[in-house]
């Protein structure tokens, strides 16, 4: 891992809830993807889920802002259920930030456009302020002298950096990442997850699907194990770790683990 | 490959002769091949021209133009521009390249309408719909165009009445297998008044445009652009027309003799022609577009929804203008198929350029040679147009992505 991962511990500062799941279910046809899954996320609070591929990591945050529907139980997110009302499910998005593995960043607008385009189209907000925002965040991941060029020119690490400013120019409450890492050459993986550990710091509520173990020691108040569409352990990072209760747990951090 | 070998082995290079070294000299040999390509071009055209000239004179015949100025006398049953059997080829000419440039605007206009609702329909998750867009796709693009012409035709004038049983739309307008017969409108002086608040509205409304979006850039609100056009270009006219009284006299068509007399008639060959150019046309269409949405990842709307933009704006802002990248250049191609196979209009006896100059002219003045090339020349114009056109399109939504 990285030296970052070694140094002090993010502190913990939680508040009211911001996402509550009770007892969701999800299939994909016949195949039943998500079971009974239950969570409760505090504002504030930094969770990482792990897992096998295929053990629905990435689907359960994709139903938290709907890029997945779920057909049984309840998804509540800042106050708001999701169900079909389309109001409903872009309200949720408003506030719900998301970062994809393979950035999707717009390849047809600038780096600077594809920070502006929700807030001056969703928020309203004139375009100078729009930039103004926009520059502010690309100063915080460190590449505002980008800003006129386009995605395609930019090496993957700068266009996850890009991904994650775009996603915070919309000043959203909780910031959702779908293995944020796992399409970078490891040179580059370091830079995005400085910028993760900053966020982390200054109190945003976040859920990680990574296999960075080590941003997961750092960063996360807790740590989720999930297999075969269930959850099936979670907890304090250290006791994580160190002591992992259940024996698909411990059979998954040892391959991950050993090298 | 010995000598290059020889080069890369590092011994003693070996002194080639020269003109093996000059033929394998990267930018020597391609002036080679073109300078050889250019001779046998114009050797070529050289010998076709000599060829020609040598198979006229044996025939008797010379090359002239002069033809054109005689009288055609043969009939034109659509004419947009005077014309009577005393008229001249050229004029003759004139109708048919008004006509054939008719049939290519409004069967692109109905094509791309049409493409477009298939393409998206096509991509619909609603089995039906897809399922209805696919068959439709595959049975119009292949059945050749001519068997839809005469079909859509054949249906035209043997399904449709006759005059005396004409079937009539409110008694102004009449549908028979001799054509569509309509009211044709006759403005009252006051009619001007709808027409200038027309022009203003387009005008408001380009203007309005940039307005909305100095307003959005600086203050952030959104007008709804699309509407406010509607209500200047649509609304505020017809409400001006109804209360200044419709000051419009429509002549409507009567029945007398045989035929009905006076209105305006579009005829069965057009109707036939463009239903079929724009059905067939539409089809290809359907699958460009399909295939140009289908080239915009997923995940590029993923991404916009997760940002909360709406369904609608992410459409608007993000799909489609990567999927006209893909779309416009094999468009373009298919406008240019659509108003080159305008000429199968000859089968059902629509008079475009293939059908009278190229058709009753040359058979009646025996002028293969010119007409032909008239013919030709006519079609290249057209084409090089709108690729022109489309061109110019292509390069203003082209997207730049480095």
């Amino acid at each position: 891992m990285n030296e970052e991962a070694t140094q002090e511990r993010v502190t913990h500062t939680l508040g009211d809830i911001a996402i509550k799941i009770r007892e969701m279910h999800k299939w994909y046809g016949q195949f039943h993807v998500l079971k009974d899954i239950n969570l409760d996320v505090q504002n504030g609070e930094r969770i990482v889920v792990c897992g096998p591929s295929g053990s629905g990591k990435s689907t359960m945050i994709r139903c938290i802002n709907r890029l997945e529907e779920h057909q049984r139980g309840d998804i509540i997110v800042d106050g708001v259920e999701l169900t079909n009302d389309l109001k409903n499910i872009e309200a949720v998005r408003r506030e719900v930030g998301m970062v994809f593995q393979h950035f999707n960043l717009f390849p047809h607008l600038t780096v600077m456009e594809n920070c502006t385009l929700a807030p001056i189209w969703v928020r309203k907000m004139p375009k100078a302020e729009a930039e103004e925002t926009a520059m502010k965040y690309l100063e915080r991941v460190k590449i505002p002298e980008q800003a006129h060029k386009y995605p395609g020119q930019l090496s993957g690490g700068q266009q996850q950096r890009v991904a994650i400013a775009r996603s915070l120019c919309m000043n959203p409450k909780i910031m959702l990442f779908d293995e944020p890492t796992s399409a970078l050459d490891p040179e580059m993986i370091k830079e995005v997850l400085d910028v993760m550990i900053e966020l982390a710091r200054e109190g945003m509520t976040m859920i990680c699907v990574t296999h960075e173990m080590g941003f997961a020691k750092t960063v996360a108040n807790r740590v989720i194990f999930m297999d075969e569409g269930q959850i099936i352990e979670q907890n304090e990072p250290e006791e994580f770790f160190n002591n992992p209760q259940n024996e698909r747990t411990q059979l998954f951090l040892s391959q991950i683990l050993q090298h | 490959m010995s000598s290059n070998t020889a080069l890369q082995g590092g011994g003693p290079v070996t002194r080639r002769n020269p003109v093996s070294r000059l033929w394998n000299d990267k930018q020597t040999r391609s002036v080679i091949v073109q300078i050889i390509a250019t001779v046998l071009i114009f050797a070529f055209f050289f010998y076709m021209v000599q060829n020609a000239i040598a198979n006229l004179e044996r025939l008797g015949k010379d090359f002239d133009f002069a033809f054109l100025s005689a009288p055609a006398s043969y009939d034109i049953n659509q004419h947009l521009i005077e014309y009577d059997s005393r008229s001249s080829h050229a004029r003759a000419m004139t109708v048919g390249i008004i006509n054939t440039l008719l049939i290519a605007v409004s069967g692109i206009f109905l094509a791309t309408i049409l493409g477009f609702v298939l393409g998206v329909l096509r991509l619909s998750k609603n089995w039906l719909t897809n399922k209805l867009a696919h068959v439709y796709i595959e049975y119009v693009r292949n059945v050749p165009l001519l068997l839809h012409i005469l079909l859509v035709h054949g249906l035209l004038v043997h399904s449709l009445p006759k005059p005396k049983q004409a079937s009539s739309v409110g008694d102004v307008a009449f549908l028979t297998n001799r054509g569509f017969f309509m009211p044709k409108p006759d403005p009252e002086p006051l009619f001007w008044i709808v027409g200038v608040l027309f022009v203003i509205g387009l005008i408001f409304t380009f203007l309005f445009r940039r307005y909305a979006r100095k307003v959005q850039d600086a203050t952030g609100k959104i007008y709804p652009v699309f509407r406010i056009g509607v209500i200047a270009v649509v609304v505020i006219p017809s409400v001006a027309f109804i209360l200044l009284g419709m000051p419009v006299n429509w002549e409507i068509p009567e029945l007398k003799g045989f035929n009905y007399r006076g209105g305006m008639v579009i005829r069965p060959e057009f109707i036939a022609l463009w239903l079929a150019l724009s059905f067939y046309t539409a089809a290809f269409i359907g699958e460009i577009v399909r295939a140009g949405i289908t080239a915009v990842s997923h995940g590029q709307t993923e991404a916009s929804l997760a940002l909360g933009l709406p369904r609608k704006r992410t459409l608007n802002l993000v799909v489609i203008p990567q999927a006209l990248r893909v779309i416009v250049p094999p468009l373009a191609s298919q406008y240019l198929n659509l108003t080159k196979n305008s000429s199968l209009a000859i089968a059902i006896g629509y008079m475009d350029i293939t059908a009278t100059i190229g058709g009753i002219s040359l058979n009646q003045t025996g002028r293969e040679m010119e007409c032909m090339l008239i013919v030709m020349a006519l079609y290249l114009t057209f084409s090089l147009l709108i690729s022109t056109f489309m061109n110019w399109y292509n390069s203003r939504i082209k997207l730049v992505e480095r």
